[in-house]
């Protein structure tokens, strides 16, 4: 990365943040100032060793409660919090729980709070990471829940975006797919009103952006516009962030079986497009864009899935109050 | 506010007797009475408490009113009420004269008031109380869910 690159992050960083003991359950709980904050920890862990990041939070441990599945997510914490020299406690699969036994997740939470330093839990209700932060009087880290926020998820795609454009400010970045049930493509949108951008929204009239959030984004000033075909923005964008139709969402299948191909990128499809465009995609992808594109400049997926980590251990070392 | 009026007895109050000490909450909108009793807890309380319902009204045609007798409700607590009896008027009153007289007006927050209409929401389950920011204070009204931050507009509101 070049380093150059976050010099006009530096400004804000004369402000002390006050990370130690806080929850994160939203994108919207963080100032402008705090995200480029964290921002700014994630490049700088991502400068460490191995060696010196594994001893930042020994003798420390994290709860990873996924009552849903994940295998990125899950990971890419696990995979955090052991590369700084913490361990790992939890579940993936609630039917192995007590949850089962119908316990409610306020006493879930009460209970773990008593064997972690911090809690990271994912859940298929919207709201359960709020409520399990008021349960909790250890820190909660959402990791999604429903179609509600993940905060993490949009904060490692601010800092993707952050090292392949040099800037937040003033970009051209589309979204493509489910914009209705994807949280992801909703926090980004929220995050990325800190900043001048142009958001094109791509996506079947069934899967529109919802309208609570084109209102707030067009009250904040943002440039918004919405469309049905990728190719008419293609051409336009420095950022195309893809996006799977996510079938366990849909209350009716029919409506899935309607859309669930309406978006695919091919390299055929990349040939009028800006030389700094770069794929993001939260992934899974499923068949939204081909293989082949992986092979051209403009994938940055995979690397987007890893910007996870440094970005992830830097929230973490915020949230136990280790300073860099 | 102080007054030394009497209470009102107008528009079909000479049908249920005035109060001595109390609170009378007028221009509640037709059949929210029961709803407005639910909302401020009285409905479990032993004080007396008198429901009018359907009364005739110039302003409104139909309106209901509710008396509670020998119970103070401060200003935060007929706030509640706002979302569903938006017009509402509150009097206070003590040896049967209203002492203050008040309008309703929008909270910033109400906890307990309207439940979340969204299916998947963390309140439609685990015993959860409904905790909603209002977001937007003029009418329409919006409000936005304390857990799953969905902004709903005043039609969607579930009372």
């Amino acid at each position: 990365m070049n380093n150059n690159l976050f010099i006009s992050l530096s400004v804000p960083l004369i402000f002390n943040m006050h990370f130690k003991d806080r929850d994160l359950i939203s994108i919207n709980d963080l100032s402008k100032e705090e995200i480029l904050f964290l921002l700014d920890q994630a490049k700088k862990v991502e400068a460490f060793s191995h060696a010196k990041r594994f001893g930042l939070l020994q003798g420390k441990i994290m709860a990873s409660l996924f009552f849903e599945p994940s295998t990125r997510t899950r990971l890419s914490f696990s995979s955090s919090m052991e590369g700084l020299g913490g361990r790992v406690i939890g579940f993936d699969d609630e039917k192995t729980t007590s949850v089962k036994k119908g316990e409610s997740l306020f006493d879930t939470i009460k209970m773990v709070e008593q064997y972690a330093d911090v809690i990271v839990m994912r859940h298929p209700r919207d709201g359960a990471a709020r409520l399990a932060a008021e349960a909790s009087s250890k820190p909660i880290i959402n990791a999604g829940d429903g179609a509600n926020q993940h905060p993490t998820q949009t904060l490692l795609d601010l800092f993707s975006i952050l090292k392949t454009q040099g800037k937040l400010e003033g970009l051209n970045i589309a979204m493509v797919g489910d914009l209705k049930y994807g949280r992801t493509v909703h926090s980004l949108a929220m995050a990325l009103s800190h900043f001048d951008c142009n958001l094109f929204f791509v996506a079947p009239p069934m899967l529109r952006m919802p309208k609570q959030y084109l209102d707030e984004l067009r009250r904040k000033g943002m440039t918004v516009s919405e469309h049905e075909k990728m190719e008419d923005v293609l051409g336009k964008v420095d950022v195309l962030y893809m996006t799977r139709i996510q079938q366990e969402r849909f209350p009716d299948p029919a409506d899935y079986e309607k859309v669930k191909h309406v978006y695919r990128l091919t390299r055929k499809g990349l040939t009028n497009v800006k030389p700094n465009l770069k794929i993001m995609h939260p992934l899974p992808r499923i068949n939204e864009i081909s293989t082949l594109v992986d092979e051209t400049p403009y994938a940055y997926y995979f690397q987007q899935a890893g910007n996870g980590i440094p970005v992830r251990q830097a929230l973490i070392l915020q949230i136990m109050g280790v300073q860099l | 506010m102080t007054a030394t009026v009497k209470e009102p007895q107008k528009e079909g109050s000479y049908k249920v007797d005035a109060i001595k000490e109390g609170v009378v909450i007028d221009h509640i909108p037709p059949k929210k009475a029961l709803k407005v009793l639910e909302i401020l807890g009285l409905a479990e309380l032993d004080n007396v408490v008198i429901v009018g319902m359907n009364f005739s009204s110039k302003k409104m045609k139909m309106k209901d009113v509710v008396k509670i007798e020998k119970r103070v409700l401060t200003k935060d607590e007929t706030d509640k009420i706002s979302l569903i009896a938006p017009s509402a008027s509150v009097s206070v009153i003590k040896d049967f004269k209203v002492v203050e007289k008040r309008h309703v007006e929008v909270p910033d927050e109400v906890k307990k008031v309207i439940q979340c209409p969204n299916p998947n929401c963390i309140t439609q389950s685990n015993g959860v109380k409904s905790y909603f920011h209002i977001v937007k204070k003029t009418s329409p009204l919006q409000a936005r869910c304390h857990y799953c931050e969905k902004i709903f507009d005043e039609k969607e509101f579930l009372f």
